[in-house]
């Protein structure tokens, strides 16, 4: 195999302070070859692509281009040397208030022995060359900011061929493309492999993997955990590596649940998604799994009333429940933790009390003023029952841990009685000790309502709930009570096979 | 820890040293007159002030109150003089016109989606225009001759004028301007309203991280135009005081408003450390440039330096909030 690698990497290491992010990885790319890396948030992808693309030097480690050492010290070196990086915020890729032909050619406008001088005529057709070598079928003339999310995408890849590099690096391209879109872009790398050039194409998307991949290259916790490259391609096998499957040292008693709660009634959340029924019941645990993209967070925001459902009716306690906005639903009891908290979550400036109170302000005043003693009061017991580490509830939060900014989230939605209570990615950014008080927490308080996690990791899954079920290309595509579970089956159901067996 | 001590208190030794540099050095300085002359003089910018801290809060700006202050100005004047109305009228008319100012402001913000600084830009120059088409561009007063031709034989009510010029008894005579009153009454009231009402934290909430506030289920647009409605309102009760305190429409007055009311309220942000739009700061903030300018004029310092020292009294203020308290970090 190594003979034809254009790129190699050899035990690549790097750590941020105390904390060993990448612990030795090993990869080499072919040329005309799309390789998949894989890995799970905080399993050390970007880490990985920054040291390739020169924006971080690397701890130790060897890396080699078509057999020359190659040790790029800024974006630029490795740009020149032939590897060329497309990262996965697409605006970043472009300059959005210039035309197509002026971006394409922008790197040459900026670069050395370029002329003083802006000739429009030689950028027309210095770009009209580089969009026909990629058989790119954009107006030049447009303004790229006029251009659709596809379209601009292309115009950054272009922009980045026109390097002519013998490594391109696609950082999540598609994530943001409607399925359309991705077709167009998948032909491009069709294209680009047929030229020759090494593809390192990082998705979680399963439906991009089985179209793209020659192979695949699992990540897991700063590793390569697995490598596959034989045809057929093992895909769950990628998706265990990448999962991992660890010892479970706190499985739970698996609860079932008589009276329903919630129930949803053939709700479809993306055009052409299968609809999702389901029913959540009072003091049960259900978590919700699957790849990043697979829309957990719309079907999150959906229950939540921050997206409309395309179709399909919910019910809370047998009443016809559509809430218009995250007020009507937490008037109807419906909480969401919602992911990422330093975006949607936490108020900086507040301190940990007016961050656990601020969605109930209403029960906590008369007449609009505060009842600051009643406020605190709540806080000091929130602090107490999840075990939130801290001075005092005067403390802010950016002087906390992410485990206990986290568990104040957690805090600020458990402070007042909810009919369903859902979280989104809890654990993300979160020790493993502050997970289990979480999850504990959320056990130990589940009667009387129902509780819905999404979550990424399968491990955090089968930790924390009574019932799983399995998203895949925005709908749900199995069912699995938490109980001598079929994991094989499950990683099946998360990989996402041409076949859903719905449970 | 000197630091964290420097950063809360730096600002307030400041201003306790300035008084007492001034009451050694400048002859009178010290007296209840002069103190009051003092709040007199910020009186109107203080009003200002405190209306745009509201939009500061929810992480806004309203450059427009300056000229909805003259805006206001304009309108109680043509309402007694040209009209010929009583002073319930003029004032009522004052209120209206920064209501719907504000309503604008907070429709072009939230639902047309201008920038805030941009919009409420536009609506200064709107306005600095709109106040000038009644009277052809001149100044109203008693028997001030109109486009056609007629005189203008209305006057300013004497309630009305009670508002600039009335002194009330406090010890001494006739000491304590209604202006004085009217700041110190806004000032407690912004106050109490950001500090201790539910929807004054939910102003704060909105201002600092939008989207969380959203998910707690504030209905964030609906606090943002209330915020430009505050910032206008407290702008036309400006405008009345001026118009009182002139007895006139002066189309030629108020240039100074906006600018002193915004570095008010950008002063009170290093006052006791806050880092962020506070009431008590902005008073605060009003007074400390009051100070400094009754103290300069009562040692001869000429009056074209005033707008140089302002502008240096804001720059450290603002090297306070940002680089001292860290809070520029992220």
């Amino acid at each position: 195999m190594g003979a034809d690698a254009v790129f190699h990497v050899e035990g690549l290491r790097k750590s941020f302070g105390q904390n060993e992010v990448l612990g030795g990885i090993s990869l080499e790319l072919h040329s005309g070859e799309v390789t998949v890396l894989m890995g799970a948030n905080g399993a050390g992808k970007s880490t990985l692509v920054k040291i390739v693309s020169g924006v971080y030097a690397r701890g130790a480690g060897t890396m080699r281009l078509a057999g020359e050492v190659f040790d790029p010290q800024t974006p630029a070196e490795a740009i020149r040397a032939g590897v060329v990086t497309v990262h996965q915020n697409i605006n970043d890729g472009v300059v959005a208030d210039l035309d197509v032909a002026t971006n394409l050619t922008l790197d040459r406008l900026s670069g050395k022995g370029a002329s003083l001088l802006f000739k429009p005529a030689n950028v027309r057709a210095e770009a009209r060359a580089v969009a026909d070598r990629m058989g790119l079928t954009i107006d030049l003339k447009a303004r790229v900011s006029d251009l659709s999310l596809a379209d601009r995408q292309m115009v950054a890849i272009a922009r980045a061929m026109a390097h002519e590099p013998k490594v391109l690096i696609l950082d999540e391209p598609t994530s943001s493309l409607s399925s359309a879109e991705a077709d167009r872009l998948f032909s491009l790398i069709d294209r680009l492999r047929g030229h020759g050039v090494a593809i390192l194409y990082i998705s979680h998307r399963m439906s991009d993997i089985r179209r793209l991949a020659d192979r695949i290259v699992s990540m897991r916790d700063g590793v390569i955990s697995g490598a596959f490259d034989q045809k057929p391609l093992d895909y769950e096998g990628a998706v265990n590596a990448m999962l991992g499957r660890k010892i479970h040292l706190d499985r739970v008693v698996a609860r079932s649940s008589a009276r329903a709660v919630f129930t949803a009634e053939s709700l479809q959340i993306a055009h052409g998604a299968k609809p999702i029924s389901m029913t959540l019941g009072a003091g049960e645990v259900v978590a919700i799994t699957g790849l990043v993209g697979v829309g957990k967070t719309a079907l999150a925001e959906t229950l939540f009333g921050v997206r409309r459902p395309l179709a399909g009716a919910m019910h809370m306690d047998g009443k016809p429940y559509a809430p218009g906005s995250a007020r009507e639903a937490i008037a109807a009891g419906v909480f969401l933790v919602a992911k990422d908290r330093a975006e949607s979550g936490i108020v900086d400036g507040f301190n940990i009390e007016r961050n656990i109170s601020l969605p109930f302000l209403k029960r906590m005043s008369s007449f609009g003023v505060m009842k600051k003693r009643a406020e605190r009061a709540i806080a000091r017991r929130q602090i107490d029952e999840l075990g939130i580490v801290c001075r005092s509830e005067k403390d802010e939060l950016s002087a906390l841990s992410g485990g206990n900014q986290q568990k104040v989230m957690v805090a600020r939605w458990m402070s007042q009685a909810s009919r369903l209570f859902i979280l989104d990615e809890p654990f993300q950014g979160v020790d493993i000790s502050a997970r289990r008080d979480i999850a504990a927490k959320l056990r130990a308080s589940a009667d009387g309502r129902a509780t819905l996690i999404f979550v990424t990791e399968i491990d955090e899954a089968l930790e924390t709930a009574d019932r799983i079920l399995v998203m895949s290309e925005h709908t749900i595509v199995g069912e699995h009570r938490n109980a001598d579970i079929d994991l094989d089956r499950l990683l099946a159901e998360v990989a996402g096979g041409p076949l859903h067996s719905v449970a | 820890m000197m630091r964290d001590y420097a950063i809360r208190y730096g600002f307030i030794v400041l201003l306790i040293g300035l008084i007492a540099y001034f009451a050694s050095a400048a002859d009178g300085f010290v007296s209840p007159q002069s103190a009051v002359f003092i709040f007199q003089s910020v009186a109107i910018t203080g009003v200002l002030a405190l209306g745009v801290t509201a939009t500061l809060v929810v992480g806004g700006f309203d450059l427009s109150i300056g000229s909805v202050a003259t805006s206001a100005m304009m309108a109680a004047s043509y309402a007694m003089v040209v009209l010929e109305q009583n002073a319930i009228v003029a004032v009522i008319a004052c209120l209206v016109i920064g209501v719907i100012v504000g309503l604008i402001n907070g429709w072009l913000i939230v639902y047309m989606r201008v920038p805030d600084l941009l919009a409420t830009l536009g609506m200064m120059f709107l306005l600095l225009g709109l106040q000038r088409i009644p009277t052809e561009g001149r100044s109203i007063a008693t028997g001030m001759t109109m486009p056609d031709g007629s005189v203008a034989n209305g006057k300013f009510s004497e309630a009305f004028l009670a508002l600039g010029r009335h002194r009330i008894d406090f010890f001494i005579p006739s000491l304590i301007p209604v202006s004085v009153v009217v700041l110190v009454v806004l000032a407690v009231l912004i106050w109490f309203f950001l500090e201790y009402t539910r929807f004054g934290r939910m102003m704060y909430a909105v201002g600092s991280n939008e989207r969380a506030a959203e998910l707690a289920g504030a209905p964030v647009k609906a606090y943002k135009i209330w915020a430009y409605v505050i910032s206008g309102v407290f702008a036309s009760i400006g405008g009345i005081l001026l118009a009182a305190r002139l007895g006139r429409g002066d189309i030629a007055s108020g240039n100074n408003l906006l600018l002193d009311a915004v570095a008010a309220a950008l002063i009170g942000y290093a006052v006791l450390g806050a880092a962020k739009p506070n009431a008590f700061g902005t008073a605060v903030g009003a007074v400390f440039v009051g100070v400094l300018l009754q103290g300069l004029t009562m040692m001869n310092a000429p009056y074209y330096t005033q707008d140089f020292v302002k502008g240096a009294v804001l720059v450290v203020a603002l090297v306070f909030t940002f680089a001292l308290s860290g809070r520029g970090k992220r």
